[in-house]
């Protein structure tokens, strides 16, 4: 069996590979959708700390993917139709800058996972995945009714935003960016798993009254954890609107929610390499599959069967001969 | 009474008609191991509970150190030094043995919530954890998870993770529970010793391990006290023996 370290390493270098390769190769497509990929395994990663270490089954994270997605919009949106954005007596310019607008994504997606964070963690079990999945709701139908933003058409993006010294509009280059992005946030996904927040959050999904008896609020722990994916999935969300320089509700809607979740079970839960190989099989089989029938989604769902029959700890459960934690 | 490390003060609490706890005052004196016995249904769960903060008391106080802890939640006075072991073993069973000691020894210094050094390796906390572990002499098996252990281990494990606080008091709610008669010998060598490291409220039902090793005994019968005092004073009493020791 396959030491994790390992199976991680490889996932990471695999994508990068297959971005390399296609740039070789001159396969400008396939660059796009490794750049899709590297987006959705940094949106999963995000969801992994929530759902894989602390055991919090959020039906809601496409709320901080849309969030992210509607920061760069709106900030695009005004830098592209030289327009300030007026809020009350506050004036602000909008910006293509990316670092400006993932740092704004972050930070909102953050406030937001805050929020609903304290909200939902007062409760557990079924009745979490239904207050997360509500305000997930709640983000997706004002985003159809806000007409200043596109409403239920979406938001174009006339030219992608600019990075300092990058030229985003290269595929390879954006596929770069994306993809440091990726390693950034699974290099903090490691840090927080060995750091005591991480011990003592993957000690709270499993007895939250053992780490309250040792002096630990559970309920902060998993509170300070879900801001952190929460802001991870937000920045996700900023750089696939950047990809498809189009923002839309559909960011916000629960089926996106439900297949990060997939991605993450599909890989395997609450382990490192597990959204980054569940996001390159879903966009694989998205693209193969998608292309023979548009009903595709019915052998990812016999896939994701067989593995929550056969293969509890997903495909790196499947490789390393370990099943994981379980949520 | 002043130097009590743990008190209750007039604790009631009641769930509809009934009346769980019906103004217990109770106090822990350094160096003591006070056991409460009582009946099934006596509650001692609940007064337990109210304790050690899981449940908020209808009327009365909790002291620690003379301190009014009765609005502190569980980790609060867990941070103060009350360190609890669960009469069914809550432990993070994924995790080795000695995660789960390292997390106490973690959470005493308020260190829970960090995010920059690593949880494990070397440092104060992993002394501390391995001490507790050599402590109740689970020194071999501290790289197995929580699940691999015996019922016996288990129990030991979670007086391993109490001690790791440096606790100003343990509750010990039925350490003994599901203890062959080897396990609770082997478990009352080791409170008798730790009694001198901070004293012990013990619930526990193996009457054999109370009167080997209560400094004192109270006696809870329908969320009363009806009797409180040394060894020898409760088992003369006549209330007690027909309410409860009389059943034995």
């Amino acid at each position: 069996m396959i030491p994790e370290r390992l199976v991680t390493i490889g996932a990471v270098a695999g994508l990068l590979a297959v971005a390399l390769g296609a740039w070789a190769l001159g396969e400008i497509f396939t660059i796009t959708l490794a750049t899709r990929a590297a987006i959705l395994a940094l949106a999963a990663t995000g969801l992994n700390i929530a759902l894989g270490y602390g055991g919090l089954v959020s039906l809601g994270h496409a709320a901080f993917f849309g969030l992210g997605g509607y920061a760069m919009g709106i900030l695009a949106f005004h830098a592209q139709s030289y327009t300030p954005l007026e809020l009350g007596s506050l004036t602000i310019e909008g910006t293509k800058s990316m670092p400006v607008i993932w740092l704004v994504a972050v930070c909102v997606s953050a406030l937001a996972a805050w929020v609903i964070g304290l909200l939902s963690l007062r409760t557990g079990g079924v009745y979490f995945i239904m207050i997360t999945l509500a305000f997930g709701q709640m983000f997706y139908y004002f985003a159809i009714s806000w007409s200043a933003y596109g409403g239920e058409d979406g938001l174009p993006i006339y030219l992608r935003n600019s990075f300092p010294g990058v030229d985003t509009l290269v595929p390879v280059q954006f596929f770069g960016l994306c993809f440091a992005a990726l390693v950034l946030a699974l290099l903090l996904s490691a840090r927080l798993r060995s750091a005591p927040l991480g011990l003592a959050l993957n000690a709270a999904r499993q007895s939250p009254a053992r780490v309250a008896a040792v002096g630990i609020s559970p309920t902060r722990v998993k509170l300070v954890a879900f801001v952190i994916s929460g802001a991870i999935t937000g920045l996700a969300g900023a750089l696939y609107a950047d990809l498809n320089r189009f923002v839309s509700p559909a960011m916000f809607s629960w089926q996106l929610s439900g297949e990060l979740i997939v991605l993450v079970i599909l890989g395997g839960v609450g382990r490192l390499a597990g959204p980054v190989i569940g996001a390159c099989l879903f966009v694989t089989l998205e693209h193969w599959l998608g292309g023979l029938t548009d009903f595709w989604h019915v052998w990812l769902g016999a896939i994701l069967l067989g593995v929550v029959l056969f293969a509890r700890g997903g495909i790196v459960g499947l490789l390393t001969g370990k099943a994981g934690p379980h949520v | 009474m002043s130097d009590a490390v743990l008190s209750t003060h007039g604790l009631r609490k009641s769930f509809g008609a009934l009346l769980a706890t019906d103004g217990v005052s109770l106090d822990l004196r350094p160096g003591e191991i006070h056991a409460v016995i009582g009946p099934n249904g006596a509650g001692k769960s609940t007064l337990i509970a109210q304790i050690c903060g899981s449940l908020a008391p209808d009327a009365g106080q909790v002291r620690l150190d003379g301190i009014d802890v009765t609005a502190a939640k569980p980790a609060q006075r867990a941070r103060r030094g009350l360190a609890r072991t669960f009469q069914v073993s809550a432990l993070a069973m994924e995790d080795t043995v000695l995660e789960n000691v390292t997390l106490g020894a973690t959470g005493r210094d308020g260190g829970g919530y960090g995010l920059l050094r690593r949880a494990l390796g070397r440092g104060d906390r992993h002394d501390r954890a391995l001490a507790a572990i050599d402590r109740v002499g689970l020194g071999g098996v501290a790289d197995m998870p929580a699940a691999a252990l015996s019922h016996g281990q288990r129990r030991l494990l979670e007086v391993a993770i109490a001690l790791s606080l440096a606790p100003r008091a343990f509750v010990m709610d039925e350490p003994m529970a599901g203890l062959g008669g080897e396990g609770s010998a082997e478990l009352t060598r080791l409170l008798d010793a730790l009694r001198t490291e901070a004293p012990i409220l013990l619930v526990e039902h193996d009457m054999d391990a109370v009167f080997a090793l209560a400094d004192r005994i109270s006696v809870l019968v329908a969320g009363r006290v009806i009797a409180s005092g040394r060894v020898d004073e409760v088992r003369a009493d006549r209330q007690v023996r027909r309410a409860y020791l009389g059943d034995l």
